[in-house]
């Protein structure tokens, strides 16, 4: 296993590489011009200036040799459009945002996501099988701005502790995590639910009943702790699609995140912030589905039998 | 295990809650807090690196420029305690105010506006906003690499005497000190500290508040400056600005009471607003005009018949009053309404209404340039002439309205595209485009401040208008104190402009803003956002 | 259950008919698509799905010309009507008929969504194939290129790569967002046929067939291509949404479809400004035709993964 880790290790390095290579050739290709104001005209020397200030001025291959040895050594750069924070200032703010508002949606739906999968599997074709068979639906094929913004019209703007918008207490966090949720929510929920039927139709289940564990038992020692499995190999995309989500619902409820900075910089042709933020989501991305693979591993019987199995 | 951990989180959230619970909305009791949203993360709170109302809204109250305005919205003396100018109408003399103070103590003195005006025109800065320091007499020279530091006319003859020696003989120049990168900065604070307007406890500043809080892309807290001369003027206590970039929400919170104040509307609200004769709106007045840059490269938009025939063809007034419906008025020229001329009246009502909607007449036009370039309706469409516009709800909507007039009105044919903002000025620069939207809010309240955009030379001449004698003209009027032959050139200026028609002026920009029924004392300066300085709540 | 089951005669049932030689293998030649689709037709959502599809199909084709009012055309008389007896979803900021521009935009969205699938589905199975039947280090390499275009987040490359083409003069036309869309999105359908291929290929049916001297691309078309379908079909069905829902976000991100063409999101976009006024129709009729197609594609896709499922199998 320990060898399959290193093999896993060593691609992640490529990955990443790979990606600190499309992004910057692709915006070195972007036409727009991070130092265009409507209300300026830069004198020439000013401007040579900025290119040089920001290393611009040098030829793309010895740029691309910079900025590679300079996220080698963690350093992403000054941000070209605030000239308050460097690039790392920003992602080290606007991480621990998105990431908390991610975690508690991710809470959300891990806590209410299998559980109303397994309750309507347990109730298949009866009335709460039908009530999360409507949420999943509903969270399935409602864009999360269009929820977002449904929920700041109908629950913001009657319950009063409830904030419409902007970021700094709990309170804030209530909605967006609630819309960020929903989607993998109703993933979870259907995927458990599927996976639920099947694990009760096994034959080990049958083994437990038939060996007179009560009702309970069964299910949560054996039917819940096998169905949940797929739902571990799913976190990995389900934290990518949180974060997909970010962007949107960082946008509508105005929180400072990666998302939010995301968006903005491509918007103000901001590349070191652009480069900054997409080569930091693809580390921790694949991080992410790097930590949940082992986690599979390491929890799913059969992988750890055949060790080498993967 | 593993549902152990979640219990036990589920735990430390209700926890949580609770104990936020009860923590919230204490501790601003009894104080005059005035909240509202600025709409973007500024990119700086220093004077001289900043470019746009997102920064310039926060400056304005907390720092002062030697000219200020004041609760009426008039121009006054604020740092400058009092100010002689020569007769030929180059040099300044001001005098600082005697007992002006930063918010750590120190005088304000001569040598701090020295150093900034020069700091913000070093090359090495490369300031943003440099050229409005131009007027001063080498400034442009220095800043462009051609002079040097110590050539810049302007000297602090001793601690509270600065003289300034300007390039021509400027007639608002008083009204240029107001502007923000004329506001001083600190000059001990900036040298000893590069950083100083990165975070609140070094930023010091000279106006009515002070920066105590600043949450990136959150929230800002202004606090009232106890240090500032003319303290008792100012009832707020503070000032809390949001940091919200979409407009919706924006407007959610203030319709839902958590904001005081609010501009930036959704064009559908301030719509909405205004056809139910809402008190809480007003329509600030803006020194600014809407319109569509045409590039002569391109055939047949190089035929002035063609671009006169587009601009004919436009129904402004419908613009006005069905799409933007923010209390606009329908363009008669480049110059707005809110420019005074020589007699004190008007600029815009002495030059008249110098653009016609004629849909007959445009057509007419059309088929005739047409001929002129040998070219057919059908060439036209054929062309894929496309209106480039930066992405934005109001923008969309008028484009779209646009491109049906043309096409109902005189047959053609045109394409939309938006891009971001910093892609269309670079397309602009660089004459990539057909059509594109653009705008201008005045800087400063003289007809100079639109007309000058079309001087050939001009960096903001999208449109590369090329006509020597409109330069003449500029010229003339830039060298001379004679309001009389000014606003005369001005006149005939524009009149030549749309003649030739390089750019569509589409409408003149207002400022809609909102205001909760117990916020009193906001006054609106053409060329600023809402003044909050003067503010109070009730 | 009781602890100690006491097996009575009525816990047994008598097996039927059909169950009683299940020594004979052969079962009666079911022909596969036949009885996928008998199986699919008793999957009463699914079906409710597929009816909804052809119906919005339809409408996406027919619906813009049965209002009698174009998609583009404006009247500043009637701005942001309710929905009533002359414009039957109402009107937009520029007095358009909703209607129009509401099916027209389902048209797009549907459009993108097919497109995208299609795509996706023609380099995944070539990828993924030729991955397949290639040798095993040749597999090993493409395989690790796909791992890598995979783990790059999908959202950010959309949005990175319709910036870059919409910048770069081809505007935010519906080729360039279908292709931000599937230049990573391909991944999953590649290693789907590579995975198909690579259990057939061990199947003992197409080593059969390979001992009796079948070539390989014989093996190919009689065995594999038939056989992968039903996963494929499944994995499309599933694609085509996430594409209409991508497109919808960069359209609430403005980077949809050019106006005066509507998509769905661009209409939803739309429709938020008016929902501040309290004009929630607009915002409304877009979301509801979203979630409707969103709806049917993924109990479409459940019902057929059910229907093909050979476990499931009666």
């Amino acid at each position: 296993m320990g060898k399959y880790i290193l093999k896993r290790l060593a691609m992640t390095i490529v990955t990443i590489w790979a990606i600190i290579t499309i992004t910057f050739v692709l915006m070195h290709s972007v036409p727009g011009n991070p130092f265009a104001n409507e209300n300026k005209n830069i004198p020439e020397v000013v401007y040579q200036n900025l290119m040089k200030k920001y290393g611009l001025d040098k030829p793309l291959s010895e740029q691309y040799g910079i900025y590679l040895k300079n996220i080698a050594r963690g350093n992403f750069g000054e941000s070209m459009k605030s000239n308050v924070e460097t690039v790392n200032e920003m992602i080290a703010r606007g991480f621990p945002v998105s990431a908390s508002l991610g975690a508690q949606a991710l809470l959300i739906a891990l806590i209410f996501g299998p559980a109303l999968g397994a309750i309507a599997a347990l109730h298949q074709n009866k009335v709460p099988d039908y009530i999360s068979m409507i949420i999943s639906i509903i969270g399935v094929s409602v864009p999360s701005f269009v929820m977002g913004s449904f929920l700041i019209q109908f629950v913001a703007r009657n319950v009063g502790w409830i904030p419409i918008g902007g970021w700094g207490e709990w309170r804030h966090t209530i909605l967006p995590s609630i819309a960020l949720a929903l989607m993998p929510l109703a993933e979870m929920s259907r995927l458990m639910r599927s996976s639920m039927l099947e694990v009760m139709g096994q034959d080990y289940i049958k083994t437990a009943k038939s060996k007179g564990l009560s009702n309970t038992i069964v299910i949560l020692k054996h039917a819940v702790r096998n169905a949940i499995l797929p739902i571990v190999s799913m976190l990995g995309t389900t934290v990518s699609n949180l974060l997909v989500g970010s962007f949107v619902i960082e946008k509508i409820f105005g929180i400072p995140g990666l998302g939010m900075f995301f968006t903005n910089s491509i918007y103000n042709r901001d590349y070191t912030l652009i480069m900054g933020v997409t080569v930091f989501y693809a580390v921790i991305l694949i991080i992410m589905l790097l930590i949940v693979d082992i986690a599979y591993m390491l929890i799913d019987p059969k992988i750890r039998l055949t060790e080498e199995g993967h | 295990m593993r549902r152990k951990s979640i219990l036990f989180l589920s735990m430390a959230l209700v926890v949580a809650m609770l104990f936020t619970a009860c923590s919230t909305t204490t501790s601003k009791e009894g104080k005059k807090i005035l909240r509202s949203n600025n709409s973007s993360e500024p990119g700086t709170l220093d004077p001289a690196l900043a470019q746009g109302t997102h920064e310039s809204w926060v400056l304005e109250n907390v720092f002062e420029g030697l000219m200020t305005f004041d609760e009426k919205g008039e121009l006054v003396k604020g740092m400058a305690e009092d100010y002689k100018i020569s007769d030929d109408g180059l040099t300044y003399t001001f005098t600082i105010r005697d007992g002006a103070k930063w918010s750590n103590g120190d005088p304000v003195t001569a040598e701090d506006f020295e150093f900034t005006w020069k700091r913000a025109l070093d090359p090495e800065m490369a300031a943003n906003y440099a050229t409005i320091l131009y007027y001063i007499k080498g400034g442009e020279a220095y800043n462009t690499g051609k002079g040097s530091r110590d050539d810049v006319q302007v000297k602090a003859l001793d601690e509270r005497t600065l003289e300034v020696t300007l390039e021509f003989p400027t007639a608002y120049f008083l009204e240029l000190t107001a502007f923000y990168t004329y506001f001083p900065v600190n000059k001990k604070v900036v040298e000893s500290n590069p950083d100083w307007a990165k975070k609140p406890d070094t930023h010091i500043s000279n106006g009515p508040f002070k920066l105590v809080k600043w949450d990136h892309n959150a929230k800002l807290v202004l606090e009232k400056n106890d240090l500032y001369y003319n303290a008792k003027k100012i009832k707020l206590d503070g000032i809390d600005l949001d940091i919200i970039e979409d407009q919706n929400t924006a407007w959610q919170k203030y319709d839902g009471g958590e904001y005081d104040l609010l501009t930036d509307l959704p064009t559908s609200v301030v719509n909405q607003l205004q056809t139910e004769g809402n008190k809480e709106l007003s329509i600030g007045a803006q020194v600014g005009t809407y319109y569509y840059n045409i590039n002569p490269d391109v055939k047949p938009l190089n035929n002035a018949k063609v671009r006169k025939s587009l601009s004919m063809a436009l129904d402004r007034e419908t613009i006005v009053k069905d799409i933007t419906q923010g209390g606009q008025m329908a363009a008669e020229g480049v110059v707005p309404y809110g420019l005074m001329d020589e007699k004190g009246k008007e600029f815009r009502e002495g030059a008249g209404n110098l653009i016609e909607y004629n849909p007959e007449k445009a057509k007419g036009l059309l088929e005739e340039g047409l001929k002129e370039e040998g070219m057919t309706i059908q060439d036209f469409n054929n062309a894929n002439i496309v209106l480039l516009y930066n992405t934005s709800e109001s923008h969309k909507k008028i484009a779209q309205a646009a491109q049906e007039m043309w096409r109902t009105n005189l047959g053609v044919e045109i394409g939309l595209e938006n891009v971001e903002f910093q892609v269309k000025l670079d397309r602009e620069q660089s004459g990539d485009y057909d059509i594109s939207r653009a705008g201008w809010i005045g800087d400063f309240m003289d007809p100079m401040t639109m007309i000058e955009l079309w001087w050939s030379d001009s960096a903001f001449n999208d449109a590369k208008y090329n006509n020597p004698k409109y330069d003449k003209l500029l010229l003339e009027a830039k060298t001379t104190m004679d309001q009389k032959v000014r606003m005369g050139n001005f006149r005939e200026a524009e009149k030549m402009l749309m003649e030739d028609m390089p750019v569509i002026p589409v409408y003149f920009y207002t400022q809609p803003y909102v205001q909760k029924s117990n916020v009193e004392g906001i006054v609106k300066v053409p060329i600023r956002y809402p003044v909050i300085t003067y503010a109070d709540i009730k | 259950m009781k602890a100690d089951t006491i097996y009575t005669q009525e816990m047994f049932e008598k097996a039927p008919r059909e169950l009683r030689n299940t020594e004979n293998i052969r079962r009666p030649s079911i022909k596969y698509w036949p009885d996928v689709w008998r199986r699919l037709k008793q999957d009463k959502l699914a079906m409710v799905g597929l009816i909804l599809l052809i119906i919005m199909g339809i409408m996406s084709i027919a619906g813009i010309h049965i209002s009698g009012f174009k998609y583009y055309e404006q009247d500043y008389d009637k701005i942001n009507m309710k929905p009533n007896g002359e414009y039957w979803f109402g009107t937009d900021e520029l007095g358009r008929d909703l209607f129009s521009r509401a099916w027209l935009g389902t048209r797009y969205s549907l459009i993108i969504g097919l497109l995208a699938a299609l795509i996706d589905l023609s380099i995944g199975v070539i990828y993924g194939g030729i991955a397949g039947m290639s040798s095993t280090r040749v597999d090993a390499i493409m395989m690790r290129i796909t791992e890598v275009i995979y783990s790059i987040p999908y959202m950010l490359v959309v949005v990175l790569l319709s910036v870059v083409f919409s910048t770069a003069g081809a505007g935010t036309s519906m080729f360039v967002l279908v292709f931000a869309m599937t230049i990573t999105d391909w991944v999953p359908m590649a290693n789907l046929v590579r995975g198909q291929v690579l259990q057939l290929k061990e199947s003992e049916y197409s080593m059969a067939s390979e001992s009796l001297g079948a070539s390989n691309g014989w093996i190919l078309k009689k065995h594999i291509v038939p056989n992968t379908m039903g996963p494929i079909l499944v994995t499309v069905t599933l694609t085509i949404p996430r594409a209409i829902f991508a497109e919808a976000t960069l359209g609430f991100l403005g980077l949809g479809l050019q106006p005066p063409k509507p998509s769905l999101g661009t209409l939803a976009n739309d429709g938020l400004a008016g929902m501040a006024v309290g004009n929630f129709y607009q915002i409304l009729i877009p979301s509801i035709l979203i979630s409707l197609i969103m709806f049917s594609f993924n109990v479409l896709g459940d019902g057929l993964r059910d229907a093909m499922d050979p476990r499931l199998r009666k």
